[in-house]
This record gives C-alpha cells, sequence and structure tokens, in this order.
C-alpha cells in the first residue's frame, strides 16, 4: 500500500533526524565539556611526567596530588581565595541591602517623583561599565583607596538590573497584604521583612546567586584597583600565576590552581541550575 | 466522507515512577456517516480530545483502525490525511495577515497538487466569504475579536477542502453571546460544505443545540451514542441523565415494592413487571405535573421565575442534591404553599442500577 | 517635604549615593576628561580643551589595531555564536530524553571564571618546545602543519580568540533560544502538521517569526558583548595585549588607564568614548533594521 511505504519512510527519516540531532549535540556537549576534563586531567599529571609527553595523553595511569600541594604552597592561592570570598560576601550583601530597599521604595512606597526616579534608574542600565571605570579609577586613586578591600567593593556594589527584577517580583505581592499589614499597625520595616522578602525568597536567591558569580568572576576593577598581591582576588591570581608563579612551565600546577578556582562555581551552579538559569534567561547578560 | 472506527485505543505510558499506565481511549467504535456533524461530548479528562487528536493523526493509537471512506488511514501521518483543524485557542500565526493565514496550508501543497497564485487567492477569497471575514483579509490575527479570529480559523481548515473538519472546543474562548451566535454560524458553514465534522465539547447545551450526533464520554469509555434528542429522552445510564440536561435530572433513592416505585414512603409510579430491589431514580424537571392528587410530595422552598416557564425549588429527603427542581408552566404553580404535590410523567422518569449506574428498562 | 514622601526617599537614598558616585558622576566626568588636554595625573592640572585627545587616541596604531581586531571579532563571533545557538536549541527542543543533561553541560561555560578556563584554552592551542599542543596534534592527524596559536602568526591568534569567545557566549544563547522556542505554542506546529507543512517551511515561517524578538534581543548583546570583549583575549594571549598584537578597544582603554607613568585618563576617556559611540550606533542600526523585518507579536 502507497501510504504504507510513505509512513515508513517518514518514520525512518524521522528516526535519521533523531539521530542527527543527537550527534549534533553531543559533539557541543564534548567541546563545552573538554576543556574541563583537560585541566582536570593536567592538573594530576606530575610536572615531570607532563613535560615528558610530547604527544599529549588523554588519561593518565599515575594520578597525583602534588600539583594541588604546590598550587597552594608557591603561591598564595589561599589567600587569594580568602580574598575573593570576603569580596564576594561584602559585595553581596551590600548589593542586597540596597537593592532590597530601593526595589521596596519602587513597589510599594508612594512619594513624591518615584515614577521619575524609576526612569531614570532604567536608564542607567544602558551606560557600559567601560565608560564609568575610568573616573572611578581617578577618584579611588585620590581617596587614596587602591589597594584596600573598599576600594575593591564599593563600586561593585550597585546593579540597576536587580533593582528592576526584585521591583518587578516585589509588585507582584498582592497589595491587599500590604493593606492588611498597614491596619494591623505593622511598620513598613516590619511588613518588608516579615511579608515581602519570605514571599520572594526565589528571586531574591537567584539575584544573590548571579551576583555571586560576577563577583568570583570579575577580573577588570580589582586588575585596575589593585596591584598588591595581598589583595588579589582568584582572577587577577590567576593571571599572576600565569605569568610569574610556578616559572611558566610549571602548566599542570597552573592546572591545579585553574581546578580549585573553578569547582565552588561549578558546585553552586550544580546546586542551584534551575533558579540559575531562570534569573539569567529573565535578562541576566555576560560581558 | 464517512469515518469508521474500529475498537480504537490509545494508552499512554505511565510517566515517572509513580505514574501509572491511562488509556485515554477505550475500545472505540462507531461509524459517522458522510455529511454530519458530530459533538464529542464529556467532562474533562474524558479521552474526546484524544480521539480528536487520533482522527487528525496528530497522535497514533494504541489498537484499532481508522477509515476514512474505505481507506484506512490508522498509520497514515497527520500531513497525507487531509484534514482540516480548528485548534481552541485558533492557533493563528500572529505573524502573518489573516490572507496570509489562510493561504498558508495551500502554499504547502507540492508536485501535481500545486495551485496557481491565482487559484490559491481564489481559493482564499471563496473560503474567507464562507465565514464572512472578507473585509478583514489584510488584517493581523491580534487586531480580530474572538469571534473574528473563530471564523478566520475556519476559513484555514476549510480552504485546503479537508475530507473531514474537526473541531476541538470551539466555542470555549467565546463570551456567552457569541458563543449563541458563531453556534449557528457553525451549523450553516457545515450545511453549505456538506463536510463531515466532528468537534469536542464539554458543554452539554453546545453538543445539543448543533449536533447530528452526539457520543458522550466517560474516562476513555463510550457511553452512548445519538440523535441529541435520543440521548436526552433514553440515557443509557445515570451518567449520561445527568451529563445532559440543564437544571440537571434530580436524582433519588428509590425502591421498588411489588410492581410499584416507591420514592421514601410514597408509591410514585407503576414499574411494571420488575423484581424488588432498590434503584435510583432520575427525573428530570420538566417530567413533574402540579397536581393536588399527585402521589409525589415536596416540601417547597421557593420559586424562581423564568418568564414562560417557573423552576420551583423544592427539597426531599430521598434526594441525592440538596434541592430538587421542577419546570412547570408559570400558570400552574401554586403560591406560597408550604409544600407541593406531584405528578409524574412516567417518560421522563428512569431507573437506573445504584452500584453501576446503567439503566433499569421496565 | 512630609513624612511619607521623606520615608520613600530614605530607602532609595543607599541606592542612589552607589549609582550617584560611581555611575552618573562618572559618565559626566569621563566625558569631561576626554576633552582636556595635557591632563597631568598627579598635579591634577590640564592644558586646555579641545577635540586632540581623541584625534591622538585615532591615529594611535595600537588603537588602530585593537578597533582592527575588535571589529574581526564581532564580525566572526556574533554570526557564528548566534547561528550554531540557533541550531543547538532547535536540536535540543526536539528531543526529550537527556535533554536536561544536555541544558546543564551547555550552560556551564557561564558559570566558569574566563580566565582559568582561557589558561587552559591557551596549554591546549598552544605549542612549545615541549609539545605542539592537542589542537596541532589534531591537525597535524589531519596532514595540516602545526602553528603556534598564542605567539603565532596574527590570523592563528585570531582564530583562537574567536573560538573562545564563542565558547564563552554561547550558554547565555543556547538558553535564551530554547526559552523562546519552548514559549511557542504546541498547536501552531500542530496546525502546520496537519496542513502538510515541510520542516523547513515550519522552521522559516513559523518557528522563526515566533522567536525573532528574542533573535534580535541575542544579536544586540552579542554585538554590545562583543566589542567590549577584553579578558577573553588577556586569559589567552596575557596583559601586554598591544605586544601580542590582540588588544581589544576595552583592553586599549585599560592600558591607557594603567600605564606605569600614572596612567592616561584622557586618552583613555577619548577611547572610551569613542566606543561607546561604536556601540551605540551600531545598536541603533540594528534597531532600525530590526523594527523593519521582525513582525513583533500583537
Amino acid at each position: 500500500m502507497n501510504y504504507k511505504q510513505a509512513e515508513n519512510m517518514s518514520r525512518r527519516r524521522s528516526g535519521l533526524a533523531r539521530g542527527v540531532t543527537y550527534v549534533l549535540l553531543s559533539l557541543w556537549a564534548l567541546v563545552v565539556l573538554f576543556p574541563f576534563y583537560w585541566m582536570l586531567l593536567t592538573s594530576v599529571k606530575g610536572y615531570g611526567a607532563y613535560n615528558a609527553e610530547y604527544i599529549p595523553r588523554l588519561f593518565t595511569q599515575h594520578p597525583t596530588l602534588e600539583n594541588y600541594v604546590t598550587a597552594f604552597t608557591a603561591v598564595p592561592l589561599a589567600r587569594f581565595f580568602a580574598n575573593t570570598i570576603l569580596f564576594t560576601v561584602l559585595t553581596t550583601a551590600l548589593m542586597l541591602a540596597v537593592t532590597v530597599l530601593a526595589a521596596y521604595a519602587f513597589a510599594r512606597l508612594n512619594f513624591r517623583g518615584r515614577n521619575l526616579l524609576f526612569l531614570f534608574f532604567l536608564s542607567l542600565m544602558m551606560i557600559p561599565n567601560e565608560l564609568v571605570v575610568i573616573t572611578n579609577y581617578v577618584t579611588m586613586t585620590n581617596l587614596d583607596l587602591r589597594n584596600t578591600f573598599t576600594g575593591l567593593i564599593l563600586p561593585s556594589v550597585t546593579s540597576v538590573f536587580y533593582i528592576y527584577l526584585l521591583k518587578e517580583n516585589f509588585e507582584q505581592v498582592p497589595e491587599q497584604l500590604y493593606y492588611a499589614a498597614k491596619v494591623d499597625g505593622t511598620s513598613d520595616l516590619k511588613f518588608l521583612f516579615k511579608v515581602m522578602i519570605p514571599i520572594c525568597r526565589p528571586t531574591i536567591i537567584t539575584i544573590t546567586i548571579l551576583k555571586a558569580i560576577e563577583c568570583w568572576n570579575s577580573y577588570v576593577w580589582p586588575r585596575l584597583v589593585t596591584d598588591d598581591e595581598k589583595y588579589f582576588l582568584v582572577s587577577n591570581g590567576i593571571q599572576t600565576i600565569r605569568e610569574t608563579g610556578f616559572g611558566r612551565e610549571n602548566i599542570p600546577a597552573m592546572m591545579a590552581a585553574v581546578v580549585v578556582i573553578s569547582v565552588p562555581l561549578i558546585v553552586l551552579f550544580l546546586c542551584f541550575r534551575r533558579m540559575i538559569m531562570e534569573g539569567v534567561s529573565r535578562g541576566g547578560t555576560k560581558g | 466522507m464517512k469515518v469508521t472506527l474500529e475498537h480504537l485505543t490509545k494508552t499512554f505510558p505511565a510517566r515517572g515512577k509513580k505514574g501509572r499506565e491511562v488509556t485515554a481511549v477505550n475500545d472505540f467504535t462507531f461509524e459517522i456517516p458522510d455529511g454530519q456533524l458530530v459533538g464529542l461530548l464529556g467532562p474533562s479528562g474524558c479521552g474526546k480530545s484524544t480521539t480528536l487528536h487520533l482522527l487528525c493523526g496528530l497522535q497514533m493509537p494504541t489498537a484499532g483502525r481508522i477509515y476514512f471512506g474505505d481507506e484506512d488511514v490508522t498509520q497514515l501521518p497527520a500531513e497525507k490525511r487531509g484534514v482540516g483543524m480548528v485548534f481552541q485557542n485558533y492557533a493563528l500565526y500572529p505573524h502573518l495577515t489573516v490572507l496570509q493565514n489562510i493561504l498558508f496550508p495551500l502554499q504547502n501543497l507540492k508536485g501535481a497538487d500545486k495551485l496557481s497564485k491565482e487559484e490559491m487567492n481564489r481559493r482564499a477569497n471563496e473560503a474567507a466569504g464562507l465565514v464572512q471575514i472578507g473585509e478583514l483579509m489584510e488584517r493581523k490575527p491580534g487586531e480580530l475579536s474572538g469571534g473574528q479570529q473563530q471564523r478566520v480559523a475556519i476559513a484555514r481548515a476549510l480552504v485546503k477542502m479537508p475530507r473531514i473538519l474537526l473541531m476541538d472546543e470551539p466555542l470555549s474562548n467565546l463570551d456567552a453571546r457569541l458563543r449563541l451566535q458563531t453556534r449557528e454560524e457553525i451549523r450553516r458553514i457545515q450545511k453549505e460544505t456538506g463536510i463531515t465534522t466532528v468537534f469536542v465539547t464539554h458543554d452539554q447545551e453546545e453538543a445539543m443545540s448543533i449536533s447530528d450526533r452526539i457520543v458522550v464520554m466517560k474516562e476513555g469509555l463510550i457511553q452512548q451514542i445519538g440523535r441529541p434528542q435520543e440521548v436526552y429522552d433514553d440515557p443509557a445510564n445515570q451518567f449520561v441523565a445527568q451529563f445532559l440536561g440543564n437544571p440537571p435530572i434530580n436524582l433519588f433513592s428509590g425502591r421498588i415494592r411489588g410492581g410499584k416505585l416507591l420514592i421514601g414512603e410514597e408509591a410514585v409510579l407503576e414499574a411494571g413487571a420488575l423484581p424488588d430491589r432498590e434503584v435510583s431514580v432520575g427525573i428530570r424537571p420538566e417530567g413533574f405535573v402540579p397536581d393536588p392528587q399527585g402521589p409525589f410530595t415536596c416540601a417547597l422552598s421557593g420559586v424562581e421565575v423564568m418568564g414562560r416557564e417557573v423552576s420551583m425549588v423544592c427539597t426531599h429527603q430521598a434526594a441525592a442534591a440538596p434541592t430538587v427542581r421542577a419546570i412547570v408552566g408559570a400558570d400552574q404553580v401554586e403560591a406560597k404553599a408550604a409544600s407541593v404535590r406531584f405528578r409524574l410523567k412516567p417518560e421522563k422518569v428512569f431507573l437506573f442500577d445504584r452500584e453501576t449506574g446503567e439503566r433499569i428498562y421496565g | 517635604m512630609d513624612k511619607k514622601n521623606a520615608k520613600g526617599w530614605l530607602y532609595v537614598l543607599p541606592a542612589l549615593l552607589f549609582l550617584g558616585a560611581f555611575l552618573v558622576y562618572p559618565l559626566v566626568d569621563v566625558l569631561i576628561y576626554s576633552v582636556e588636554e595635557g591632563f597631568n595625573f598627579a598635579s591634577q592640572t590640564y592644558s586646555g580643551v579641545g577635540g586632540y585627545n581623541y584625534a591622538y587616541v585615532l591615529r594611535d596604531p595600537y588603537f588602530i589595531q585593537a578597533i582592527k581586531n575588535t571589529f574581526i571579532l564581532v564580525a566572526v563571533t556574533v554570526p557564528v555564536s548566534t547561528g550554531l545557538a540557533l541550531l543547538i536549541s532547535v536540536g535540543l527542543s526536539s528531543i526529550s530524553k537527556l535533554r536536561e543533561l544536555y541544558q546543564t553541560v551547555f550552560f556551564l561555560p557561564y558559570v566558569t571564571n574566563t580566565l582559568a578556563v582561557g589558561l587552559v584554552f591557551m596549554i591546549l592551542f598552544k605549542s612549545t618546545p615541549y609539545t605542539d599542543g592537542l589542537a596541532n596534534l589534531v591537525l597535524i592527524w589531519f596532514g595540516i602543519a602545526p602553528v603556534d596559536f598564542i605567539d603565532g602568526p596574527y590570523w592563528a591568534k585570531m582564530t583562537v580568540l574567536c573560538l573562545y569567545t564563542v565558547w564563552v557566549v554561547m550558554p547565555f544563547k543556547i538558553l535564551i533560544l530554547t526559552s523562546a522556542l519552548a514559549s511557542v505554542n504546541r498547536d501552531y506546529y500542530n496546525a502546520a502538521r496537519i496542513d502538510g507543512t515541510s520542516s523547513l517551511r515550519i522552521f522559516t515561517r513559523i518557528t522563526l517569526p515566533m522567536i525573532s524578538p528574542s533573535l534580535v534581543y541575542l544579536i544586540i548583546t552579542g554585538f554590545i558583548g562583543a566589542f567590549k570583549a577584553y579578558s577573553d583575549a588577556v586569559a589567552l594571549f596575557g596583559t601586554n595585549l598591544n605586544a601580542a598584537g590582540m588588544n581589544t578597544i576595552v583592553g586599549y582603554v585599560y592600558d591607557m588607564l594603567y600605564g606605569s607613568s600614572g596612567g592616561y585618563p584622557s586618552y583613555a576617556s577619548a577611547a572610551a568614548v569613542i566606543l561607546f559611540a561604536i556601540v551605540l550606533t551600531i545598536t541603533c542600526a540594528n534597531l532600525l533594521i530590526s523594527r523593519r523585518h521582525v513582525q513583533y507579536l500583537s
């Protein structure tokens, strides 16, 4: 029968299409994963073994952790780490406080000039960081805040986008709740902490994580404002390691350092995968 | 085109670890005569939409066969079946104009079936004329009202001259006034084109008012097939009796004793040769006739005026629902009595098995 | 001002202070810097006002090289990454098994430190006396002569930079496109299938128009992002990008700022303003073109 053949053909074709799709997707997965595999692999190869491989091997029979020891002893990797954690925590916490207060004001408090001010905030989203970093650098230099945490943190705090995101979320909380609380004599601040924040927790967690990722990976500003290793973050640390640390040839130790600074974010991502991806797709950008 | 379903079954595999297999369509056999308008009717989850998807080929059955005329189309993919479908949300392409939407199916034709531009436009205009949207051709769907979108969707389904036309809840997205108007419109278009049409609905009034036949379904099983009036007058079981009719049928627990039907302690009707047993009694609201000598007594709690008729709201201790409704002529009402006596029209009273809900014929 | 107004302003005050100090003031200031001629960092004095800084920057061979590099990078990576992301997203949305796994894997580059993974790319592509590097081995395997992608010829360095940039920007694009594809109502596809529409036609006449707003968004942010490329280049070629001939416009701005001589904020400002002008022009052009072609959904 004619249609039987037609049907078989279309089934075969769709089977083929599916096969091609999976091959293509797996290929890209390989491209994505290979660098991660390679840094893990290289980080457990011995220094001698690595340099003896003219043709790099895709696996190793004698994994070693010596590179990790080197990474933490030969360069102040632990210090970079501690700096980054401190920087990330403080910046994110400050950002949260500022953002929550502003978003709440824009979403719930009525004050003169609110809409105009919000419009102004939105227009600030268009200003590229590259444009303002120059003056910020000069300001920090003039205030003698180079090589301090204050200098590192302050210009990194605000993100108009997060204020916008949280304001939108706050506005979804029914207004009746606010009026009910007012009738009961709840203060604005108490309402914010007891009602708004718990209800909007997912968004708050999302922006916290996004900001933490941003802080962890920030490079440009820290590079400008610090030139003392004592204040380096991991990104700058990596760059220093690459240019001076370990002797430039100790690639396995370098890779160990790379693994160490990559792992925290990957773990964070795997734990909060859904929230992060949703947050990013709602408008986060990179670069 | 006659459509025949033979033992059609669709089973969805279990989802997740705890899920169980779901049989959405269970052993359907029926025939739709050429040129009829058939309504698939049932509550949500009864398998009516799945049946529609099986008919158009978006889903493939687990077992059974589908014939269009004499051709077995069971394994034929959707695009080769030549069906027109109107989706519940119309699925009009928002970025195309009305004309482009209607032309879309024609532009898919390839090879020998390919049409000239003039022919395509002619047919598109013809279809648009049929549903009376000729003046909207350059608009985008977003600029149209719900009723207009519905017409465009029908025109798009008709333009390729389908062998059968399928409609998924065609009226559910319209407001009440448009619904009345559109259902007459659908009836007119179907009669004019003579295309065998199957539509799905959960609204019994909608199905009854325009269908040549209705198929009442529940949990994947066909309950009853027939002309709307037939099904209403002669329901196969308690579910069908309850599902059709507005206000709904009144249910009482009753029993047969010595050839009489008893509700409470009152013998309300002769039960013929039926043996003594417990039964469930369904009485249509129009089956009550106020009669001071009537055998059936209810407490009267109020009267709702509906114009030509009135609805007497009563209570009865044997009734399944808190209220019993009787629709009677406005002149038959005894105004402020505390109770009212009825005589029952035997053809409006149905007996059902208490356990299975199956009809008991006496 | 009454109490209610004061309270509202009090709540936004911290945000206002931060934004004012680190976003608004610098924005004004950078424009001023860019026209102050002969600015001396140490004494904070300048000799005059005019366009000299712009003229200097535009004549600076390093800046011209940076412009050239950036434009090549933009011209290559934006179409390649958008096209590839579209292909992958369409593939992703057509499967159901393993889909979450693929999505998770594809998103990984987003959460990694650009500098750190750049190092891995560097060792993959670098050729040293000890080894040609993995990339070159693959080339040799295909019978192509090895080349040092990190310290070698210009085209080789540009290739790695483009590759790495694409690798870095893909997660965001895939994510946006997959969610755009997922939000297209299935009924459109069903309707098209019943009408016998070919897959290609479904893709070009239904899918693409439906996701065009997301595509435009991606192309615009893609352009902006690529024009601001910097850390990817640093990761691959080190901080001395001018020496490697791989500097970008943003890199030029920072290099000007961070000179050992105390820096030239005037030149940096002029370069930054030029960058902003380029980005703004291209974004507007994008919007104009897309407004003509994109069918915004009503």
